[in-house]
């Protein structure tokens, strides 16, 4: 049986058919969760997806904690369940306390829509698990709240337990302060719970999966996934 | 109906709704009655310019709307061409011009709200967005604010809404320092089977109003598009529309969900004039009528009364046209998107429109006059008197102040030719995972999935050499715009336009209308691009100083594949560069000229259609056989800036040598002509050595004359013997000139 993506749906999301399109081309297949509903549909791996769920009002991810389909998710993640959050996804899983941490307006003010490099950071994870650590991957940023922040404890935290999962650097992984896009604590675009199950990125690896659009070195997150589970035996 | 027989209306109460004495007269004499408040209310709105076309009409009848590929044309929300295989793509541009410049951050995010609902309106799913932006010159802070915040609203509804921006142009000059100009195009697709007409039918089906609740925003905002900015212009603010995007997603998701439902019968934005014009035109079109009840309308205020329910241009809302007793399907539908959806009234078989509140009936209008019932105006037109002294001069004999080195780095570091990065980053161009080529480039290329063929798009507007013959200036337009595809490889399907001008009233304004559409019909016609949607912004005049003309150009294409694109940017040292089309030195309305001397003077650039378009085609034939390294548009800045943009894009310098031999003796100016010159019809390309061959055989092929240059390669960017200047200085200028300007506060 195929590895089964579930893709959430909030009012305001509108990467889902992205994230849909990035598995199929991965090998896996996906289905919508709507965000009112409990139901994983039998989810392997749970993605929430970018846009702007219920119009990042108040703030990005504040009110889509509150989703029916968040409980589902956080019971997902805590029986050891993938759980990828890709941009607003990313600020709905720091609101709904399953990563730490929050994502402050960039930097600079604007919202930036643009290519950046991710040095990989660890591979101890089904997300990353087939790539090498230091490996760059050229995946683009659109957001405007993307600057990863987190009191000193936690960010040393994560960095002692190598949770950073991705960081903005240069083409050949250099870490300057001009490759980080908006202002993120310690270059962060990426970082993983304590189980290292649930990823949340600010990039968006389903705009990087075929030559055709510039990049596929996103293609891996997914296609990691999908083989990852099929080689568990699942 | 009220008892009290309403007393003829003040001069001040007409101008309020922008109405002529002589229209008021004309109204009262159809209906053989006086109209109520409301009643003039709705009427006025409706016959404003803004909404009824009436100086615009009778010249918009010369174009050319049919065409093999069109499904739809002119009249409805947006064209509509057919791209086979049961896809329709479906597009227009319009302006929100006025409130951008009163509230720019919101005048910007609904002009982009507005032009998206009439998208989807039709049934189309929006895929793309492009703007074309001008402001006065960067160097004023206010007109750094206005560009900016402009950016911003942009960015704010189409980055929330999730539908790209793939391309635009932007263009500063002192002429728009009062007027700026926002206009925004959206392009949308959808199957055969979704396409939605706004057209209401079947006595007894109920109208219903969608999405967002109804307040007091926007109230005349049709009237206020219609009037010239003044001094008072500030009190107009509350006439601007507050945008969001969020509701506007949800109201996308679900109407997209009911095209192709049996309940529905017709949908509509509800845009300029609210209600009154979104009701009226439906029913107009179906040769009905319908009766609304302003009480059963959700509102955001207490206390509003009728007039102002009728005329409210609140955003995200949009009325439809049930079948009778599937009301609940259609509420169903909405509900899951925690939208609105009341049941305001009914289709009736008198072609009329009748406001009820509750049981009181507070207004009848006939729609034959409220929609049809205006007079077009044709007011006098005249060629401006100072026309033959400004076309007079030989830009050639102009001494230049600045060496052609230092006119070269200045031109590439201005706004108007260097790098735009600045402002397409601020937008989400790459959403919905279909930018194969996205803004920075000569035009946007869209896959659509599932299928190898592609859309390419670009939005051209006429430059300074409009000012000097807007018929060729517009004409030179819609060439700038074929170009652009043919690069990415795109044959036109059709486009869509936006004519901007001032106060039409002013007869030196009026012959600029007449040129200038006159020469988009004649040049759409020689190009063989049907126009299929468009919008007329009058009024862009602030105390009696109009924009110059400007008509934009939005053309959308068909690429067979959208893997085969050569892309603008040199690829490799010792590519051989080449100038197809003709060699040329012509100055007068080209950027060089008013960044050096301020000035448009001159004959504008010749149009060779027949030329253009065998150019064309075999770029488009090259582009598509995978012969060229890069190929260029030759336009804005001329060769020079051209072949600097080729280098930088690449990361390569180039050697060339001047396409033309100067004559003897050499005008003054002749160095300068050559390098920017912006003479239409021309391409900058590169090619392997080894596919020399084959560019000879489809140029011969199509009759297009291809001049060697030279040679990719190098440190430097030189053209022979007249100027040379560094690739990292070339590029550096270019990388700083909005980034500068913006970022120094």
């Amino acid at each position: 049986m195929a590895v089964r993506f579930g893709i959430a749906v909030f009012p305001g999301t509108w990467s889902e058919r992205d994230c849909s399109h990035a598995v199929s081309l991965a090998g896996g297949e996906s289905t919508l969760l709507w965000h009112a509903d409990r139901d994983l549909k039998g989810s392997d791996c749970v993605v929430l997806p970018g846009g702007f769920a219920h119009g990042d009002y108040l703030r990005a991810g504040a009110i889509a904690r509150f989703a029916p389909l968040m409980d589902a998710v956080a019971e997902h993640a805590r029986a050891g369940g993938l759980v990828l959050g890709i941009c607003n996804g990313f600020q709905i899983l720091c609101e709904a306390g399953l990563l730490p941490g929050a994502l402050l307006r960039n930097r600079g003010l604007q919202f930036l829509c643009q290519p950046t490099w991710l040095r990989v950071e660890t591979v101890s994870t089904p997300f990353l698990a087939e790539l090498e650590i230091g490996t760059t991957l050229e995946i683009p940023i659109s957001h405007g709240e993307g600057r990863y922040y987190a009191d000193p404890t936690t960010l040393a935290q994560l960095e002692a337990e190598s949770r950073v999962a991705l960081r903005y650097s240069g083409p050949s992984g250099e870490l300057a302060d001009r490759y980080n896009p908006n202002g993120s604590l310690h270059q962060i675009a990426g970082i993983l719970n304590e189980q290292r199950n649930v990823l949340g990125m600010m990039p968006h690896p389903e705009r990087a999966c075929e030559p055709l659009l510039g990049s596929e070195d996103g293609l891996a997150l997914f296609a990691g996934v999908v083989r990852g589970l099929v080689a568990a035996g699942r | 109906m009220t008892q009290v027989v309403p007393e003829a209306p003040t001069p001040a109460e007409l101008r309020e709704i922008a109405l002529t004495r002589a229209e008021y007269e004309s109204a009262t004499a159809q209906l053989g009655r006086t109209l109520n408040p409301l009643e003039l209310g709705m009427l006025g709105a409706m016959w404003s310019e803004h909404c009824s076309y009436k100086t615009s009409k009778p010249l918009l009848r010369q174009l050319q709307s049919t065409g093999a590929r069109v499904v739809l044309g002119p009249g409805e929300n947006a064209g509509v061409v057919d791209l086979g295989g049961d896809l329709l793509c479906c597009f227009k541009i319009e302006s929100h011009n006025h409130p951008s410049a009163i509230e720019p951050v919101q005048g910007a995010a609904t002009g982009v709200g507005g032009i998206l609902r009439d998208v989807f309106a039709m049934g189309a799913r929006p895929v793309a967005l492009l703007d074309a932006i001008r402001f006065g010159d960067l160097d004023q802070s206010l007109q750094r604010h206005r560009f900016a915040r402009v950016v911003e609203g942009i960015g704010f509804y189409g980055n929330c809404i999730g539908v790209p921006t793939v391309g635009g142009e932007t263009y500063f000059d002192s002429a728009y320092s009062e007027n700026c100009l926002v206009n925004a195009m959206c392009v949308g697709l959808a199957e055969r089977s979704q396409l939605v007409r706004a057209v209401a039918s079947g006595p007894g089906n109920p109208v219903m109003l969608v999405g967002a609740d109804t307040g007091r925003d926007g109230i005349h905002g049709a009237t206020f598009a219609s009037v010239q900015l003044d001094d008072s212009a500030e009190e107009r603010r509350p006439a601007v529309q507050v945008g969001n995007p969020y509701l506007e997603k949800c109201l996308l998701e679900a109407c997209l969900q009911l095209c192709g439902h049996p309940a529905l019968v017709g949908l509509q934005d509800c845009g300029a004039a609210g209600l009154t014009s979104s009701c009226a035109e439906m029913a107009h079109r179906g040769g009905v009528g319908i009766e609304i009840d302003v009480a059963r309308v959700s509102r955001r205020e207490r206390g509003m009364s009728p007039y102002q329910v009728m005329l409210s241009e609140s955003q995200e809302r949009m009325v439809l046209v049930v079948e009778r007793g599937q009301e609940d399907a259609v509420r169903r539908i909405f509900d899951r998107w925690d939208l609105h959806s009341d049941i305001i009234g009914r289709v009736i078989a008198e072609p009329e429109l009748r406001i009820l509140d509750g049981l009181e009936q507070v207004a009848t209008l006939p729609l034959g006059i409220l929609v049809d019932g205006f007079a077009e105006r044709r007011p006098p037109s005249r060629r401006p008197s100072d026309l033959d002294s400004r076309l007079a001069p030989d830009p050639l004999s102009s001494p230049a102040p600045w060496s052609p080195e230092e006119s070269w780095l200045r031109l590439l570091g201005s706004p108007n030719c260097g790098e735009t990065r600045w402002i397409f980053r601020q937008y989400d161009h790459q959403v919905g995972d279909d930018t194969v080529r996205g803004p920075g480039g000569d035009a946007a290329v869209l896959r659509i999935k599932g299928r190898r063929d592609g859309l390419a798009m670009t939005v051209d507007g006429a430059h300074r050499s409009a000012a000097l013959d807007p018929r060729r200036g517009t004409a030179l337009a819609v060439a700038e715009a074929v170009r652009n595809l043919a690069v990415v490889g795109a044959e036109p399907l059709a486009l869509t336009n936006c004519l901007n001008f001032g106060d039409p009233d002013q007869s030196e304004v009026m012959w600029q209308m007449e040129e200038a559409v006159g020469g988009l019909a004649d040049a759409a016609l020689a190009f063989g691009i049907p126009v299929v949607s468009g919008n007329v912004s009058l009024y862009n005049d602030f105390q009696g100083n109009g924009i110059p003309p400007t008509p934009m150009v939005g053309l959308v294409g068909q690429v067979p594949s959208v893997a085969v694109s050569a892309g603008l940017g040199f690829r490799a040292a010792g590519d051989l560069i080449y100038l197809i089309g003709p060699a040329g030195v012509e100055l007068a309305g080209s950027e060089y000229q008013r960044l050096a001397q301020g000035t448009a003077t001159g004959t504008p650039p010749r149009l060779d259609v027949a030329a253009e378009l065998a150019a064309a085609a075999a770029i488009r034939d090259l582009v598509r056989g995978s012969v060229l390294s890069s190929a260029h548009d030759c336009a804005l800045g001329g060769l020079a800036v051209t072949l600097a943009e080729s280098c930088i894009a690449g990361g390569l310098g180039a050697i060339v040598e001047s396409p033309l031999a100067p004559p003897s003796p050499a005008p003054t100016g002749w160095a300068w002509g050559v390098l920017f010159g912006e003479t239409s019809g021309r391409y900058l390309i590169s090619v392997a050595p080894d596919q020399i061959s084959r560019l000879a055989a489809v140029c011969q092929g199509h009759g297009v004359p291809v001049l060697k240059l030279g040679v990719v390669g190098g440190s430097s960017i030189s053209i022979g013997g007249l100027a040379e200047i560094g690739l990292v200085a070339a590029a550096q200028a270019s990388s700083g000139a909005l980034v500068n300007l913006m970022e120094r506060g």
